[in-house]
């Protein structure tokens, strides 16, 4: 069903606007994998290279998390270096709670100067969930507008202020949608304005309830987003039952069903974990054949070394070679 | 009805205890007081509906001001009870009497005497 | 109006406790309406601390007035006879009237007695909550008359963001999500379809981050 063009016919067809290895592989036609590597709240490199290595050969890219839930972390650029130095494609996560419109220009830039070239702009978790509850907080810019300044900066070759770049940063550009955040009815208006914003790609929040991420979805192609911006489905594989418990409970935004709760509550402790990984499998093989969907992202959450199971069960496995 | 009651106490009238405020009871210490207490109707039948509930509040207020600067927020007190209830009362002045005594004497005032005496 | 808190009196015991002659100074303007630093707690706390400090052996001259505003010149003149009896003033007016003050007093020390908060409302008796953060240009005619750089903790201008949960922020359950207002008042003003015009990147200049501001109209100078 899926029709897929070779990386020569997409290259005479002048549709990259970068060398990301994720805008490839997505219009190639291929269904992309992501995963996600959470920098250490340390400065070995060793805890993003060792996580990166699990996974590498079963990902297209790997995105590295910009002080997630607000706690401070090695940086999101440094550790994207350290993946990039490996031979992989990192995905540069960028929040706009801690860095004004210089810092984040600017950081661009060093990005670019690395050759990274895919990027996720996010607001980012507010400061009262992390270890700096007394800090302030920036949002000089919100994400959309983030996404608004890096196509400025890419495709017309100009500085928020004005002024011309040397040498544009290259970069392809995603963003995060919840389709299960609240108020439901502009979940889908809200895509469409980071669709305008200029968004090329998605990836969505941890998807558990897959009718309304399918009633989303039915929305989305409603308005044709589907053929504007690639979106990927965000997945999550649970541990146990009371990581889905905490999750439904705790989690904002986060919509986990109780029949999946059940599910997994119903099967002895031991073998929660095999039980979390199947219903992941599962959603992905149900998810791959919606209309619009054009990848998986998969956030394993300390648990890399799952990831290579998820993909090769889901029939994701091997990857194409760009 | 001859009822057996504290003299050492005097008794300020307002209409209603919802006209009392936090600076009466504090003017009350300043000027000497050894602890306040503010007698009001019933909970539920104030003829102004909430004002013995105001009151209550306001002893509250008062008596963690008290406890702050060292004066003890337990010299001030709120009951309730009936315009009948004449035993009720006495009853009352009687245990608020035993707790100032126990208490001893407002520091204010046991500072401002020593000041008078030492001049 | 501008939403103050009051100080706690063990704070204002320690920063006065040096000084032999104490004015407390009210405001009958905004301090007066959210019950922080109008006359009437300007008698609860100078009654708090002669009480505090003859009970300390260490008695002051302490003594209760209220302007009508600290926040100008006029009424801040009604003071000039007396200033100089006293060693410090206690302030209770907002931040902007306890600096108007010390500037008009120059060789006074001025002690703030509350905590200015926030520009906000009288939501219900008791409860003040915040409305505006003086951003010097105005977009509530585009957010459905809710201000989302006040109302919403990342200040998002294109939200809500995915911590909306059942119409509450993700940071406290009780804090209502300011996008959600939003939403909800553009769509009983049938005017959802403005939701989807992209609010453009903010000149903050005008706000905080360009600097102490300053409106001059000449057209009202004499």
């Amino acid at each position: 069903m899926r029709s897929i063009r070779t990386l020569e016919e997409l290259e005479a067809s002048g549709e990259l606007r970068t060398s990301s290895k994720l805008e490839k592989i997505l219009k190639m036609g291929h269904l992309a994998v992501t995963s996600e590597c959470g920098p250490p709240r340390g400065s070995d490199p060793k805890a993003v290279t060792e996580k990166a290595a699990l996974i590498k050969d079963h990902v297209d890219a790997i995105n590295t998390t910009d002080n997630q839930t607000a706690v401070t972390r090695m940086c999101s650029l440094a550790a994207c270096i350290h993946v990039k130095q490996m031979g992989l494609e990192p995905v540069l996560q960028m929040v706009t709670r801690d860095r004004n419109r210089i810092a984040l220009q600017s950081d661009l830039l060093g990005a670019a100067s690395f050759n990274i070239n895919t990027m996720l702009c996010l607001s980012g978790d507010h400061q009262s969930f992390g270890d700096c509850k007394q800090g302030q907080n920036v949002h000089d810019l919100d994400s959309m507008q983030l996404i608004q300044t890096v196509r400025r900066m890419r495709d017309e070759g100009k500085f928020l202020g004005g002024d011309d770049i040397k040498r544009p940063p290259k970069i392809f550009v995603g963003a995060a949608a919840n389709p299960f955040a609240d108020p439901f009815e502009i979940r889908v208006p809200r895509l469409a304005k980071k669709v305008a914003c200029g968004a090329e790609f998605i990836q969505t929040q941890c998807i558990y309830n897959l009718d309304k991420f399918e009633e989303w979805m039915r929305r989305v192609r409603e308005r044709g987003l589907h053929e504007k911006v690639f979106i990927m489905a965000g997945m999550t594989p649970m541990k146990s039952a009371g990581m889905a418990k905490y999750m439904k409970n705790r989690v904002p935004g986060m919509d986990v069903p109780d029949e999946v709760i059940k599910r997994i509550a119903g099967v002895p402790k031991e073998k929660q974990a095999q039980e979390g990984i199947d219903i992941c499998v599962e959603s992905i093989q149900r998810l791959k054949e919606v209309e619009g969907v054009s990848g998986f992202h998969i956030m394993a959450i300390e648990w890399e070394e799952k990831v290579p199971e998820i993909v090769e069960r889901s029939g994701l496995y091997p990857r194409p070679k760009v | 009805m001859r009822l057996k009651c504290p003299a050492n106490f005097r008794i300020v009238r307002l209409p209603c205890t919802g006209k009392i405020d936090v600076i009466h009871i504090l003017r009350a210490f300043e000027k000497g007081a050894d602890g306040v207490y503010v007698v009001g109707c019933m909970e539920g039948d104030c003829h102004f509906k909430s004002g013995n509930f105001r009151a209550r509040k306001r002893v509250e207020q008062a008596a963690k001001i008290l406890d702050k600067i060292g004066v003890g927020g337990e010299r001030v007190k709120m009951f309730n009870l009936s315009s009948g209830e004449g035993p009720l009362f006495a009853q009352y002045s009687i245990e608020m009497d035993k707790k100032i005594k126990e208490l001893g004497p407002n520091p204010v005032k046991v500072a401002l005497q020593a000041k008078k005496k030492a001049a | 109006m501008i939403i103050a808190s009051k100080k706690p009196i063990e704070e204002i015991i320690q920063e006065v406790k040096d000084y032999k002659r104490l004015l407390i100074l009210g405001c009958n303007e905004c301090v007066t309406v959210c019950e922080a630093g109008g006359k009437k707690e300007v008698e609860v706390l100078a009654s708090a601390l002669r009480m505090h400090f003859i009970k300390e052996g260490n008695e002051k001259k302490i003594d209760e007035k209220t302007l009508e505003r600290q926040c100008d010149h006029e009424y801040l003149e009604e003071i000039r006879g007396i200033v100089d009896n006293y060693d410090a003033i206690l302030s209770l007016a907002c931040g902007v009237g306890v600096q108007f003050t010390a500037e008009k007093y120059h060789s006074t020390p001025l002690i703030p007695g509350v905590n200015t908060c926030f520009l906000g409302a009288n939501e219900q008796r008791g409860m003040w909550t915040e409305r505006c953060q003086a951003c010097g240009s105005c977009i509530l005619a585009r957010t459905g008359g809710i201000c989302p750089i006040s109302r919403c903790a990342k200040r998002v201008m294109n939200g809500p963001c995915g911590g909306s949960s059942k119409g509450k922020c993700e940071i406290n359950k009780e804090l209502d999500c300011a996008w959600q207002l939003i939403v909800d008042r553009l769509r009983d003003l049938g005017r959802l379809d403005d939701y989807e015009i992209v609010a453009p990147i903010k000149d903050w200049s005008t706000e905080r981050a360009g600097g102490p501001r300053k409106v001059v109209r000449e057209d009202v100078q004499v």
